[in-house]
């Protein structure tokens, strides 16, 4: 499903930092793999990667097949296929929610102004925010506005979900039902790509953790082996630190 | 911190206002009565509306065969010597003709009064017509520059960046004369060439008000545009939406909100820059008013209409402009 071969990327404004250095991973369809790592380890650029938001410098990175670096390939209909979840939401202000969620079916998708609506309300009742159709984002809280932008990535019928630390803007007493919302994507067997720090989420509901360190990947490993036996010694410090 | 004011203060204050505001009113109506200048308000209205009268003249020589009442007019037929017919119409005012008359060439059957639009209506129109054209061609130039300012193509960027700077860095009146001398000669004898028509005056103006704005709306446009935060296009492109669809449908909405203010500055200048187009022969609001000053002498009086007219066009224009904000600004 996504195939990333020896991927580098090197930032070069305000300093020169390589982001990611030779990373390599498969991921298999219906998947459900979490990132984690400490913060400035590659994650999200990582994570941005796959949906070309960030162009790799080198190495390659196919998404159902496709080579998404291939100038031929038009990112567009990939990235209708990729849907991203991201930290700060970024719903449009100047639409409703129900808007936000119908746009780029009519736009990208094409569909009829119906179908669309028809798709929006099962979607916004799977979020449990049906309630809020017409309503501006602005008058949401965070949990409620994150659970809209997954509705909204949703709403292109995605074959991949990227999720970028969803929770990390959030107060705590609205994390837990963003990770409501996620799991019940997982468990309807969504591929997903989670970066975050909520180790619970990781060790509940992910099939593999990667770890990363410094633009690399340290370590990819079941919850188990990586909660309970890492091999890596900058795991194990890693999570001495955080748990 | 902020200068606090004692209610006492502040009524003085406010007192002093209206009492400067008409010591300068009464020191200037004083001082044009030193020079003697005889005020002649009763002209002005001359010079919206007048009242002309239109004489209806024979262009035959013959007799009157009959006057009937057609409609509102009256019909006058002639027959001529040579056994012609020519008939006359002409509102029922004043009918001078009568049945059996002998008539020559030249001589007035009947008369009327007609309404004309006056020398000012007919400046401010032209102003205004300018201006709405201006207006909506900077528009344009402007999204249309405003993005080629903040696009990745070079060329694009290069030549957005060449037309502010070019623009911005000239004044206004000399681009004037170089659209008009420059440019009306060049196209004009090209034109001339293949079949000699010729674009007239106005449009040399309303290119030259057109492009000095849209240079201006262009670096507007690219500040809303850059003020839109990055994760909005983040979020637009992920869904699959191109580059163009994120332009159209979720980041020029959001920057027209912040950019409207700026905008209205920029068409209230562009409404008071129209003044300049005079010197082109463009017979606007301000060279219309010097033409009624050259046969009235009320050059008091006029310029102080139009200059209330402009403040009427300016006035207007940030009334509306506020109605849009707060329309906008609601939704």
């Amino acid at each position: 499903m996504i195939d990333v071969q020896n991927v580098h990327k090197i930032f070069y404004a305000p300093h020169e930092i390589k982001a990611l250095t030779d990373v390599t991973v498969k991921i298999d369809a219906g998947e459900v793999v979490v990132v984690i790592g400490p913060s400035g380890s590659g994650k999200s650029t990582f994570l941005r990667c796959l949906n070309h938001l960030e162009t790799a410098d080198q190495g390659r990175i196919f998404i159902e097949g496709v080579d998404i670096l291939d100038h031929n390939t038009n990112i567009d209909e990939i990235r209708a296929e990729v849907g991203m979840v991201f930290q700060s939401f970024n719903l449009f202000p100047h639409k409703t929610v129900k808007e936000n969620v119908s746009l780029a079916q009519r736009v990208v998708r094409k569909r009829a102004t119906q179908e669309a609506q028809q798709r929006t309300e099962t979607l916004l009742t799977k979020v449990g925010i049906e309630e809020k159709a017409n309503v501006y984002p602005a008058q949401l809280s965070g949990g409620q506005q994150q659970r809209v932008a997954i509705a909204r990535a949703l709403a292109m019928d995605p074959k991949i979900m990227l999720f970028d630390e969803p929770t990390s803007a959030l107060d705590p007493e609205m994390i837990g039902e963003v990770l409501d919302v996620m799991k019940t994507l997982a468990r309807e067997g969504m591929t997903m790509v989670v970066v975050t720090h909520e180790m619970g989420f990781a060790r509940e509901v992910a099939d593999r953790v990667i770890f990363m360190d410094a633009g690399r990947i340290v370590e990819i490993g079941t919850p188990e082996h990586f909660f309970t036996d890492p091999s890596h010694d900058r795991t194990k410090i890693f999570l001495s630190q955080i748990l | 911190m902020e200068e606090q004011l004692t209610k006492k203060q502040i009524r003085f204050w406010s007192t002093s206002y209206f009492v400067i505001l008409f010591f300068l009113i009464a020191g200037f109506v004083l001082a044009t009565s030193q020079i003697s200048y005889s005020w002649r308000w009763s002209v002005v209205p001359t010079y919206f509306f007048s009242q002309e009268t239109i004489e209806v003249k024979s262009e035959i020589e013959g007799e009157v065969l009959s006057i009937e009442p057609a409609g509102k007019n009256t019909r006058i037929v002639i027959k001529g010597d040579d056994g012609n017919r020519e008939s006359y119409e002409a509102p029922t005012e004043e009918i001078l003709a009568a049945e059996g008359d002998l008539i020559f060439a030249g001589d007035t059957l009947a008369t009327y009064q007609e309404w004309r639009p006056g020398l000012l209506l007919l400046g401010l129109m032209m102003t205004i017509k300018v201006s709405i054209y201006a207006i909506i061609i900077g528009i344009l130039l402007g999204i249309i520059g405003g993005i080629g300012r903040i696009s990745a193509n070079p060329a694009a960027r290069w030549f957005a960046y060449t037309y502010v700077e070019l623009i911005r860095g000239t004044p206004l009146l000399v681009q004037i004369f170089i659209w008009y001398y420059i440019g009306s000669t060049l196209v004009n004898q090209l034109f001339s060439q293949y079949g000699g028509f010729e674009i007239p005056a106005l449009w040399y103006g309303v290119i030259a008000l057109a492009i000095f704005t849209g240079a201006y709306v262009t670096e507007i446009v690219r500040s809303g545009l850059q003020s839109i935060n990055v994760g909005q296009t983040e979020a637009a492109r992920s869904l699959g939406m191109t580059h163009f669809q994120s332009l159209r449908y979720i980041i020029m909405p959001q920057a027209m909100r912040r950019i409207l203010p700026p905008l209205a500055g920029q068409f209230i200048s562009l409404i008071k820059d129209s003044s300049l187009l005079g010197i082109i022969a463009i017979r606007e609001l301000t060279k219309a008013t010097r033409e009624a000053v050259t046969t009235s002498f009320a050059s008091f009086e006029l310029f102080f209409t139009c200059a209330a007219l402009y403040l009427v066009l300016t006035f207007t224009l940030s009334l509306f402009v506020q109605y849009l904000e707060r329309r906008m600004g609601t939704s």
